[in-house]
C-alpha cells in the first residue's frame, strides 16, 4: 500500500469516515449495466442456489434453483439465466460504428490498416465483491463444455444450447476482467474500494455491506460501528441483519433456514412422485409449490440487501465524474467484446480449457502493459492520485524559475532549452533520468540535468517542439508556469511479437497437438448427484 | 564424495570441462549450467563462447540487460582481440557502453543484418525478441537465464537451434507486475524462469553446476551454500586463512566499529538495534547503515586476498549497502550524502545481482516489520544480499526478526502441479539469523 493510501485509512479510522482516494471516476459505468448478485451452495463448489439480475434497479430477476443438487433444476436456472443475460448482450451486439484496425497482410506481411466494424457500446456485467469475479468464471467454465442434445443425443441430462453459449460470454468476461484498467466486468467492492479508502483492512472491505458503512453510515454513526453492524448483526432469530454478499450465504441461514426448507421441499416431491390418484396429486403438487415458494422467499431475502447495495455503491460512484483517460479504455473493452462477437458469430469453438504457451504469454503481456498503463493514466486523470506519485518521490510538480535557451550539437541544432524548477517535492531521479509531462495529452519529454538546491532541480526538455531551430510556441514551460514531470512514461511501448501457436518452439514443448475440437466434458460419476 | 580433499581449481577445471564437452558436442539441444554466487560464471560463458567461435559455429548471446550484455562484449574482447564482435542494442539513445567504440573488432548496430555473418552476436532478451531470422544460429549462449521469464524465452527460442542455459538458481525469480495464479501449474508457466520451462519440457537436458565460489570467502560460503543450496554444495576456492581485512585506526568502542572489527575477525556482523515497529525507510536503521559505511571508509581498511599478497586498500568502490526496497536505498543514499560519502554503490538485491565488493552492508529485509510478506521473504533476496562479498558481511537489523518469522510462517497458497522450491524463505532466514546470532553487536543509538 502507497504512504498516501496508509494516510486516507488512517484519516478514515480517525474522521470515522472513509476517504477519498480520487476526486474522478477511473472505470467507465455504463448507462445501463446489468447487476448481477449469485448465490451458491455451501459445500457444493458449481451449484448455483439462486441470483438476482437485472438491469432495472426496482425490478431484479429472482431465479433459485430449489434443490441445488437436482442436475434438471440447476439447468433450469442456467438456462433461465441466459434467458436474462444473452438478450442483453446480444442488444449491444447489433449497433455498430465503422472502425479502422491494422492487422498484418498474410501475403506482404506488411502493417495495414483495415476498415471494420466496432460495436458502438458494449453491455456491462457487475457482481458485489471478488468472490463474485470468481463465480462468473466457474460459471462459465461449468458452462462452455456442456453437452447439448444436439452435440450427443444419447447423453443424459442435455443441457439447453443456450447454456454453452451463456458459458462462453461469462468465460470472456471473466478472462476481460484479469486486465486491469477494464471495466467489462467489475466486482463493486473492489472499484469502490479505489475511491475511497475505509478505515478497515482491504480484506474487510471485500464485505460490501462494511465498505458501503464507512462511505455512507447512517445519521448519528461512526464508520467503525456502521461496518461492525453490518458484519455482526443479528435478529433475534440469530439471522444476520445484513448477509453477505455472496456468493456463500451465511452458515446460520444455511443450517436454520435453508437447510429445513429444502428437505420440506424434497419431501413434498417425493409425496407428489407417490400420489396415486389425480386428486391427491393435485394437494401435493400445492404443497410442493408452497415449499418451492418458501425457498425463493428465503433466497430473496439473502439477495435482496446486496443488490440495492450494489445500487447504492453505483450511485455513489456515479456522483463522481468520469476521469478523462476512461473513455479511451472503454473503447478497448469495446474491441474485446466486439472481437468476441465476431467469434461466437464466425461459429469458432469454446475457449479451450487451458491457454496454450504463445496465448498464455500473450495475456501476460497485454496485462502487464495495461497495468502500466493504468497506473500512469490515472495520475495524468487525477490530480490525487498524483499527489500519492508525488510523494512516493515518482513525481514532482513546481514553478519553472528560469528557461534558458540551449541548442544540440550537431550539423543542424535542435532547441534543448534548460527549464529550472523549484519543487517542494523530493523526487529522486538518477543522473540523466528522463522525466516526463503531458503536453495537450501527449508525453514531452525531458532529461535530469542536475539537482540545483535542495527544491531546484535542472531539466533539459528533449522534444514535442517542432521541426524548426526555434521552439514552437507553447511547447517549452515559461518562466511562473506550473508544471508536473513524472519519473514513469505515460504511453507503453508495444511487446515483441511472439511466433504463432503453430510455431512454439521445443524450449516450451513444441507446437501444440492438432487442434482438435476440444470435446464436451465427459459424464463423471459425480455428475448425476 | 570423492572431491572434498581435491583442490578446488581442479575440481572446477573439472566441471569446466565437462560443460564445454557437453556444449560443444551438441548432441542435446541444451545444456544448463547452475552457478552458486561467483563461481565463474561469466569466465564459463566466454570461453564457451570462444570455443563455439573457433569451432566455427555461428553464436548469439543473451543476456537479461544492457549492462550484463557490455561487460560480456568487454571480457570476449579482453580475451581474444581477434574475434569480430556485434553488439545489438536498441535504438534509444546511449543503448550501449561507449567503451564499446574504441574496439575495433566490435561492430554495434541497431539492426540485426548489419551484423549478419560475424562469429559472435551478443544482445539482450529484449531486443532479440524483435529480431526475426529466415536461418536460425547454431548455437545460443543464455545467461542468467534463472532471471530470464518464460515468457522472454518463448520469444527468442525460435532463433537458435540449440543453446547453453547458465545461470545462478538461488538468485531472485522473475516476477511480473500482474497476478498470474491462472497458469501456476502449467509447464510453460509464462510468469516463472526460463529453465522451469525448458526443464519441465526438456527433462533429459545434461545439467552440470560449477563446485566453487571464487568470490565468497571461506567463512561466508558453508553458510550460503548449507542455507540458499542445500542439495547442491559449493565451496569456497580460498581457505580460512587466505582472506584478511585490518584496519589501521582502532575501534573507538561504539557500535559500529565493533561491527566492523567483529566482521573483519569472522566474515559477519550483526549490528542489531532495538526492537521496534518502524517504516520501510526506519530512519535509525538508515542512520547506522551510513554510520557503518563512514566508519569503514575513515578507518583505513587493507585487505589482503589471494589476488594481492599486498594489502589493497579498501576503497569506496569496494563496498556496497544492499537494501530490499528503492526507497530505501534512496534513504541510505541520502543519509551517506549527509556524511560526506558519495561512490559507495546503494542498491536493491535486484540490482546487485552478478556484482562483487570486498564489503557489503546490509539493511535486512525483515527489519523493523510487523509483517513477513512472500516479497520479503524471498529467498533470492536474502541470498543476494548475503553473497556480493570477498571479504565480510555487515547486517544491520532491528531485534525480533525471529519472533517475527515464527509469528508469520509461509502462508503461500499451494498451487498444483508447481514445482516447490527448497528451502523456503522462511527455513533459509532462520538458517541466516541463526548464524549471524553468534556475530551480534547491540547498539542503542
Amino acid at each position: 500500500m502507497s504512504l498516501i493510501d496508509t494516510l486516507a485509512r488512517l484519516e478514515a479510522v480517525g474522521s470515522g469516515r472513509a476517504q477519498p482516494l480520487a476526486t474522478v471516476r477511473h472505470r467507465h459505468l455504463s448507462a445501463r449495466p446489468l447487476v448481477f448478485v449469485p448465490l451458491t451452495t455451501a459445500g457444493e463448489a458449481g451449484a448455483p442456489l439462486g441470483a438476482l439480475v437485472g438491469t432495472d434497479r426496482d425490478a431484479p430477476r429472482l431465479l433459485v434453483v430449489p434443490q441445488p443438487r437436482d442436475r434438471d433444476l440447476r439447468f433450469t436456472f442456467l438456462a433461465e439465466l441466459a434467458d436474462v443475460i444473452l438478450p442483453y448482450i446480444d442488444s449491444y451486439a447489433t449497433e455498430v460504428e465503422a472502425a479502422e484496425r491494422t492487422e498484418t497482410d498474410p501475403e506482404t506481411g506488411k502493417r495495414v490498416k483495415v476498415e471494420t466494424e466496432l460495436c458502438a457500446d458494449a453491455p456491462q456485467l457487475i457482481v458485489p465483491s471478488r468472490a463474485g469475479l470468481a463465480f462468473v468464471r466457474l460459471l462459465g467454465r461449468s458452462m462452455r463444455f456442456r453437452r447439448t442434445a444436439e452435440q450427443d443425443p444419447e447423453a443424459p441430462y442435455p443441457a439447453p444450447p443456450r447454456v454453452p453459449l451463456l458459458g462462453r460470454w461469462l468465460t470472456h468476461y471473466g478472462e476481460r476482467s484479469r486486465v486491469p484498467g477494464s471495466a467489462l466486468l467489475l466486482a463493486l467492492t473492489d472499484v469502490l474500494s479505489r475511491h475511497w479508502a475505509s478505515g478497515q483492512s482491504g480484506l474487510e472491505d471485500q464485505h460490501l455491506g462494511a465498505l458501503l458503512a464507512w462511505l455512507d453510515p447512517p445519521a448519528g454513526s461512526s464508520g467503525a460501528e456502521a461496518a461492525r453492524a453490518a458484519e455482526l448483526d443479528r435478529d433475534p432469530a440469530g439471522q444476520l441483519r445484513c448477509p453477505p454478499a455472496g456468493p456463500a450465504t451465511d452458515p446460520a441461514f444455511d443450517n436454520k433456514l435453508l437447510a429445513p426448507a429444502i428437505e420440506r421441499y424434497d419431501r413434498a416431491r417425493t409425496a407428489l412422485a407417490a400420489a396415486e390418484d389425480p386428486l391427491e396429486a393435485d394437494d401435493r403438487l400445492a404443497a410442493l409449490t408452497r415449499a418451492e415458494r418458501e425457498i425463493r422467499e428465503l433466497i430473496e431475502s439473502q439477495a435482496r440487501p446486496t443488490w440495492d447495495a450494489v445500487w447504492r455503491g453505483l450511485d455513489l460512484l456515479r456522483a463522481l465524474p468520469e476521469g478523462g483517460r476512461a473513455e479511451e479504455r472503454w473503447v478497448r473493452d469495446r474491441w474485446s467484446f466486439t472481437g468476441h462477437r465476431d467469434r461466437v458469430l464466425a461459429g469458432e469453438p469454446p475457449q479451450p480449457r487451458r491457454d496454450d504457451a504463445v496465448t498464455a504469454a500473450n495475456k501476460l503481456a497485454t496485462r502487464e502493459r495495461e497495468q502500466a498503463r493504468l497506473e500512469a493514466q490515472e495520475a495524468l486523470d487525477d490530480p490525487l492520485v498524483m499527489a500519492g506519485r508525488r510523494l512516493a518521490g515518482e513525481a514532482f510538480a513546481g514553478e519553472v524559475i528560469e528557461v534558458v535557451m540551449a541548442y544540440s550539437e550537431g550539423r543542424r541544432p535542435s532547441p534543448r532549452p534548460l527549464v529550472t524548477v523549484r519543487t517542494d517535492d523530493r523526487p529522486r531521479p538518477a543522473e540523466r533520468a528522463k522525466v516526463y509531462r503531458s503536453l495537450g495529452g501527449r508525453p514531452q519529454s525531458a532529461e535530469f540535468v542536475e539537482q540545483a538546491a535542495e527544491d531546484v532541480v535542472v531539466l533539459r526538455i528533449l522534444d514535442k517542439m517542432g521541426r524548426g531551430k526555434e521552439p514552437e510556441p507553447g511547447s517549452v514551460p515559461e518562466k511562473g508556469d506550473r508544471v508536473c514531470f513524472t519519473l514513469f512514461e505515460h504511453e507503453q511501448r508495444g511487446g515483441a511479437k511472439l511466433p504463432e501457436p503453430e510455431e512454439t518452439p521445443w524450449t516450451h514443448g513444441g507446437p501444440p497437438d492438432e487442434a482438435v475440437a476440444e470435446a464436451a466434458d465427459p459424464i463423471t460419476e459425480e455428475d448425476v448427484l | 564424495m570423492t572431491t572434498v580433499d581435491v583442490d578446488p581449481g581442479a575440481a572446477a577445471a573439472r566441471a569446466t570441462d565437462a560443460i564445454l564437452r557437453d556444449t560443444l558436442a551438441a548432441t542435446e539441444r541444451g545444456v544448463v549450467v547452475d552457478s552458486p554466487p561467483g563461481a565463474g560464471k561469466s569466465t564459463l560463458v566466454v570461453r564457451a563462447a570462444l570455443e563455439l567461435a573457433d569451432a566455427g559455429r555461428p553464436l548469439m548471446v543473451v543476456a537479461q540487460t544492457n549492462a550484463q550484455v557490455d561487460d560480456l562484449v568487454l571480457r570476449l574482447a579482453e580475451k581474444n582481440p581477434e574475434l569480430p564482435v556485434g553488439r545489438l542494442h536498441s535504438s534509444d539513445a546511449e543503448a550501449y557502453d561507449k567503451a564499446l567504440d574504441e574496439l575495433p573488432q566490435v561492430r554495434t548496430s541497431a539492426k540485426a543484418a548489419d551484423l549478419a555473418g560475424l562469429p559472435v552476436v551478443l544482445s539482450t532478451a529484449a531486443k532479440w525478441a524483435h529480431v526475426k531470422v529466415d536461418e536460425p544460429w547454431r548455437h545460443a549462449i543464455v545467461d542468467e537465464a534463472y532471471q530470464m521469464r518464460s515468457d522472454s524465452l518463448l520469444a527468442v527460442a525460435g532463433l537458435f537451434e540449440r543453446a547453453l542455459f547458465v545461470g545462478d538458481p538461488g538468485q531472485l525469480d522473475p516476477f511480473a507486475i500482474v497476478g498470474s495464479e491462472q497458469w501456476a501449474g502449467l509447464s510453460y508457466d509464462p510468469s516463472v524462469s526460463a529453465v522451469t520451462t525448458l526443464l519441465a519440457h526438456n527433462p533429459g537436458l545434461p545439467q552440470h553446476r560449477l563446485p566453487v565460489s571464487w568470490r565468497l570467502p571461506a567463512s561466508a560460503a558453508p553458510l550460503v551454500s548449507d542455507a540458499f543450496y542445500p542439495y547442491t554444495p559449493f565451496r569456497s576456492g580460498t581457505g580460512p586463512g587466505d582472506r584478511r581485512l585490518a584496519f589501521a585506526v582502532p575501534s573507538d568502542g561504539s557500535g559500529p566499529d565493533r561491527v566492523i572489527d567483529e566482521a573483519a575477525a569472522t566474515g559477519w556482523g550483526l549490528l542489531e538495534l532495538p526492537a521496534r515497529h518502524t517504516p520501510r525507510t526506519d530512519p535509525e536503521a538508515v542512520r547506522a547503515v551510513a554510520a557503518v559505511v563512514r566508519r569503514l571508509l575513515d578507518r583505513g581498511g587493507a585487505a589482503v586476498s589471494e589476488r594481492s599478497p599486498d594489502p589493497a586498500p579498501l576503497t569506496a568502490a569496494r563496498i556496497a549497502v544492499g537494501t530490499a526496497h528503492r526507497d530505501q536505498a534512496a534513504a541510505v543514499r541520502s543519509a551517506l550524502a549527509d556524511l560526506g560519502v558519495f561512490e559507495v554503490t546503494v542498491d536493491t538485491a535486484n540490482r546487485l545481482q552478478g556484482r562483487e565488493y570486498d564489503i557489503t552492508v546490509v539493511l535486512h529485509p525483515l527489519s523493523g516489520r510487523p509483517d513477513a510478506t512472500a516479497f520479503h521473504l524471498e529467498t533470492g533476496r536474502l541470498c543476494v544480499l548475503a553473497s556480493r562479498h570477498r571479504h565480510a558481511c555487515i547486517v544491520v537489523c532491528r531485534e525480533g526478526v525471529s519472533d517475527l518469522l515464527d509469528d508469520y510462517p509461509s502462508t503461500e497458497p499451494v498451487q498444483l502441479g508447481t514445482l516447490v522450491k527448497f528451502p523456503d524463505g522462511w527455513e533459509a532466514n532462520h538458517a541466516v539469523l541463526a548464524h549471524l546470532a553468534e556475530h551480534r553487536v547491540r547498539w542503542r543509538p
